[in-house]
């Protein structure tokens, strides 16, 4: 028990070293550790190259920025889905070209088709059915559940169908959305040019921003909560739109607000949008002869140029309207054909809003809406005082701790004092390797483990103790029955608090999660120390002095 | 070393615990009735995260009252205010807090967004020196959800903890371990109710470390308890219990003290923040501590603890 084999010594020493190693860059000025390179991104210079460069991840309590967490709007996209549903329907009631329903509509959450006559709907009920696939899951993911649950009518209504999106298709869509929304959030994050944002799934239909840096949440709603979708109209200018909007207007008509920034009042176009911003290929912030100030060029894709140039062919004279997020933001009048494919959108803008604009139309529009349902936000000047107060918090603690500890075993005391800063030192690098966030709950579990990782090495020395005050007792003996004896209670009693961390880090949130990632490397890494670490510099010290009785 | 080493205590006490259990028990029946009834009566502080509501952490030299004024003006609801200590006429941080705005589903989500911006603008234009230090809000739907959340993490983790101590050492001690947690946990609401601390999310993560401390100090109680009813086979149980006890009196002190001095110097340092963090944890390991002597040892004298050894799980080989 007392022995340390060679490659026991060299496992603990190699521990400790790769502890120190990955917790250096702490301690080293980011700027000492990394340099731009030509592309313009930072790369770890010199010795760095070949150690760990990277520091402890601080979370946004500590460094300042946005945690905003959105809700994606599944009404909106569940609407859109039993529309599309609908619309499928009535093409697939058609039989050799003749309709062979009265009616298709959407009551409830079911897609309700009435047959013309009762005998038509056992052909209506199949071609329902037809529509209905496997739920396309992840790939290579082998799928029996169907997307449609397609029933007749009871009795009383016998040239009815019902079709239903099943839950599990619900859930597929739900993925998707989220997904494709996070995509589309993190496009516009990266052209606003922030850095490092965390991006993620939250729950079924939430998704988690994370800014660092930016103190003031707003302007990340606005960027990131704009829905984005941009479409082209042909505007109808043989009717009026009425000073207030609520002129009305036939069907395949729709009027739109136009924004103050181009006039403001309203225009009537056709409701069928020549082109989407699917076609954009890509847009930038430019300037144009006829406008002052800044302005957004664009550039559609191939597909969307044929058709804008197309358009603009045979409507020369006529104006077509670019709308964004229900909102005319420009209606320029066609003055001669566009086959370029490309344009520019003008009026007013500002370099700071043409840029926003072009970050949103890059990035393409988002699937359904986004609302924002939690917002946190610390500045970074707090964010710096606390961790100010925390590093103040962990000295003081450490010392108070280490007094006390050579107060009541002496040098014992101080050797659990040395395995306690080699635990910090691995609790630092084990966060720092495992790119953990560091909290201010985190610094809070890091205090609240110095002042139980001293309890393994308590546990030992009293055992020690005991021993050493039986007759006949030598110290080696002692010590190495101190450590055999408190081995159980230290597993058992530190297994227990690891099973608090590890639900606190499965059920936690945000800053929770941190704490217990600190106190779970905290008790893996204090156990390692006060047991073994501590009991190697025991042996050492033992061997080196041979006392005759042990100062405890 | 050639100083004389503090002795915290004299070697080898033999206070009667067990025989005092009695007295024991009705304290602790004493502060959980204490403590349910102030809950009952007070209710607990409930920050954002559970209720829902709005809150922006500002910098100003203002007096409470002055804030407080502004901030009842915005019609966003009554406001509660929390400001760090400081001197009179120092600036300092003040947490303004506004309740949950009404609307449904979304619509209320809608209004809690403008509210913060409400806030913030109207405490900027109100008051001169004001430096917006942090904003936060929680919608209905997340703080119910974090509600729940936190509920579950403190069940599931008893429930891993007991099965634990059951699998470790006998069904006995897992009832034992849990009425001693479930008395911290009560007492630990009680403590909330009777000082109005916000209890928020770090909250529950202090509660949960309070379970893990605490039980930390039922098992290495236990540990010793199993150990000495093997080897003291001649002592009654009630005599193994406080033997026990006292052995490892020390050692309880000892980590309770190291753990506190590390939590006094959060508290008194770590910044509003953390204060109530601290705080808690402060109260959880006074109470852990007194739960392991006073509760969870004499329980085994109550569930008639197994002397036999069949089920000995030996001494871990390292």
């Amino acid at each position: 028990m007392m022995h340390f084999g060679p490659s026991k010594l060299i496992t603990i020493l190699l521990v400790v070293l790769l502890g120190v190693l990955f917790s250096v860059p702490n301690v080293v000025p980011y700027e000492q550790r990394y340099q731009l390179n030509d592309a313009g991104e930072y790369e770890a210079q010199g010795v760095w190259r070949y150690i760990p460069s990277s520091s402890v991840n601080l979370g946004l309590d500590l460094q300042g920025g946005s945690h905003i967490v959105f809700q994606v709007n599944m009404a909106e996209v569940r609407d859109q889905q039993l529309e599309a549903l609908r619309s499928d329907v009535e093409q697939a009631l058609r039989v050799d070209g003749r309709r062979i329903y009265r009616s298709v509509a959407v009551i409830g959450d079911e897609v309700v088709a009435m047959t013309v006559q009762a005998e038509d709907r056992d052909t209506a009920l199949q071609r329902m059915q037809d529509l209905s696939e496997p739920v396309d899951q992840q790939p290579g993911a082998f799928s029996i559940d169907q997307t449609l649950e397609v029933v007749s009518g009871g009795a009383d209504e016998p040239n009815v169908v019902r079709a239903r999106i099943t839950d599990e298709q619900y859930a597929a869509i739900e993925s998707r959305t989220v997904q494709q929304s996070i995509e589309v959030i993190r496009r516009r994050l990266d052209g606003m040019g922030t850095t490092d944002p965390t991006i993620v799934r939250q729950g079924d239909s939430r998704v988690l921003v994370q800014v660092p840096g930016a103190d003031d949440p707003r302007a990340i709603i606005e960027l990131v909560g704009a829905s984005a979708s941009m479409s082209f109209h042909l505007v109808d200018e043989t009717i009026d739109p009425g000073i207030d909007g609520q002129a009305r207007v036939p069907p395949g008509r729709a009027v739109f607000p136009v924004a103050s920034s181009d006039g403001g009042g309203f225009v009537v176009v056709h409701s069928r949008a020549t082109l989407t911003g699917d076609n954009l290929a890509n847009a930038s912030v430019t300037t144009h002869p006829n406008y002052v100030g800044p302005v957004v060029g664009f550039r559609l894709d191939t597909q969307g140029s044929l058709v804008f140039g197309e358009l603009t062919q045979q409507n020369r004279g006529r104006r077509f309207a670019i709308v964004l997020d229900g909102e005319v933001i420009s209606s320029p009048r066609i003055n001669e054909p566009i086959l370029s494919g490309s344009g520019v959108i003008g009026g007013g803008y500002t370099y700071e809003s043409a840029t926003n604009l072009v970050i949103l139309l890059n990035a393409g529009a988002l699937p359904a809406s986004l609302t924002p349902v939690e917002q946190r936000n610390v500045t970074p000047s707090l964010g710096a005082d606390q961790i100010e107060s925390g590093r103040l918090a962990v000295m003081i603690g450490f010392g108070l701790v280490i007094v006390f500890m050579v107060a009541a075993y002496g040098i014992l005391g101080l050797f659990s004092t040395l395995a306690l800063l080699v635990n910090v030192v691995l609790i630092l690098g084990g966060l720092s390797g495992l790119g953990a966030t560091l909290t201010l709950p985190g610094i809070a579990g890091i205090i609240l483990t110095i002042g139980m990782a001293v309890d393994a090495n308590v546990l030992i020395y009293e055992r020690i103790r005991e021993e050493s005050r039986k007759p006949n007792s030598k110290p080696a003996k002692s010590i190495e029955t101190g450590y055999q004896r408190a081995l159980a209670a230290i597993l058992d009693a530190n297994i227990t608090t690891l099973i608090a961390a590890g639900v606190l880090f499965m059920l936690g949130a945000g800053p929770v999660r941190g704490f217990a990632v600190t106190l779970g490397i905290g008790i893996i890494t204090s156990v390692f120390t006060a047991f073994v670490f501590s009991r190697l510099l025991a042996v050492v010290w033992l061997r080196a002095t041979k006392p005759q009785k042990l100062p405890v | 070393m050639s100083f004389a080493l503090v002795k915290f205590l004299p070697c080898g006490t033999t206070i009667p615990f067990i025989r005092n259990r009695m007295v024991a028990l009705g304290v602790s029946i004493f502060l959980m009735i204490g403590s349910l009834a102030a809950f009952g009566v007070m209710g607990i502080n409930f920050g954002i995260d559970f209720r829902g509501g709005v809150q922006a952490d500002v910098e100003t030299a203002l007096p409470v009252e002055d804030i407080r004024a502004v901030a009842d003006s915005l019609g966003l609801g009554e406001s509660k205010i929390q400001a760090s200590v400081a001197a009179a006429g120092e600036r300092r941080s003040v947490l303004v807090t506004m309740p949950l705005q009404e609307g449904e589903g979304l619509e209320g989500e809608e209004a809690q967004n403008q509210a913060v911006l409400d806030l913030r603008a109207g405490l900027e234009a109100g008051i001169e020196d004001a430096q917006i230090l942090g904003t936060a809000t929680v919608g209905g739907a997340v703080s119910g959800e974090l509600v729940v959340k936190g509920v579950t993490a403190i069940v599931v983790a008893l429930f891993f903890m007991l099965i634990y101590i059951w699998f470790r050492f006998e069904w006995q001690y897992s009832v034992g371990a849990i009425v001693a947690l479930t008395h911290d946990v009560i007492a630990t609401i009680g403590f909330f109710s009777i000082t109005q601390m916000t209890f928020d999310l770090a909250t529950v993560a202090a509660i949960l470390t309070i379970v893990g401390y605490s039980m930390n100090d039922t098992v290495v109680v236990y540990d010793r308890i199993r150990e000495n009813l093997r080897s003291y086979k001649k002592l009654s149980v009630e005599e193994v219990l406080n033997l026990s006890i006292n052995d490892t009196l020390s050692r309880t002190i000892l980590t309770s003290v190291t753990t506190l001095l590390a939590l006094l110097a959060l508290y008194l340092i770590g910044g509003a923040t953390l204060q109530g963090f601290s705080a808690a944890m402060i109260w959880g390991v006074l109470i852990g501590t007194y739960s392991s002597i006073f509760v969870a040892a004499p329980l085994l004298l109550f569930t008639n603890v197994n002397r036999s050894t069949e089920e000995d799980v030996d001494v871990v080989k390292f």
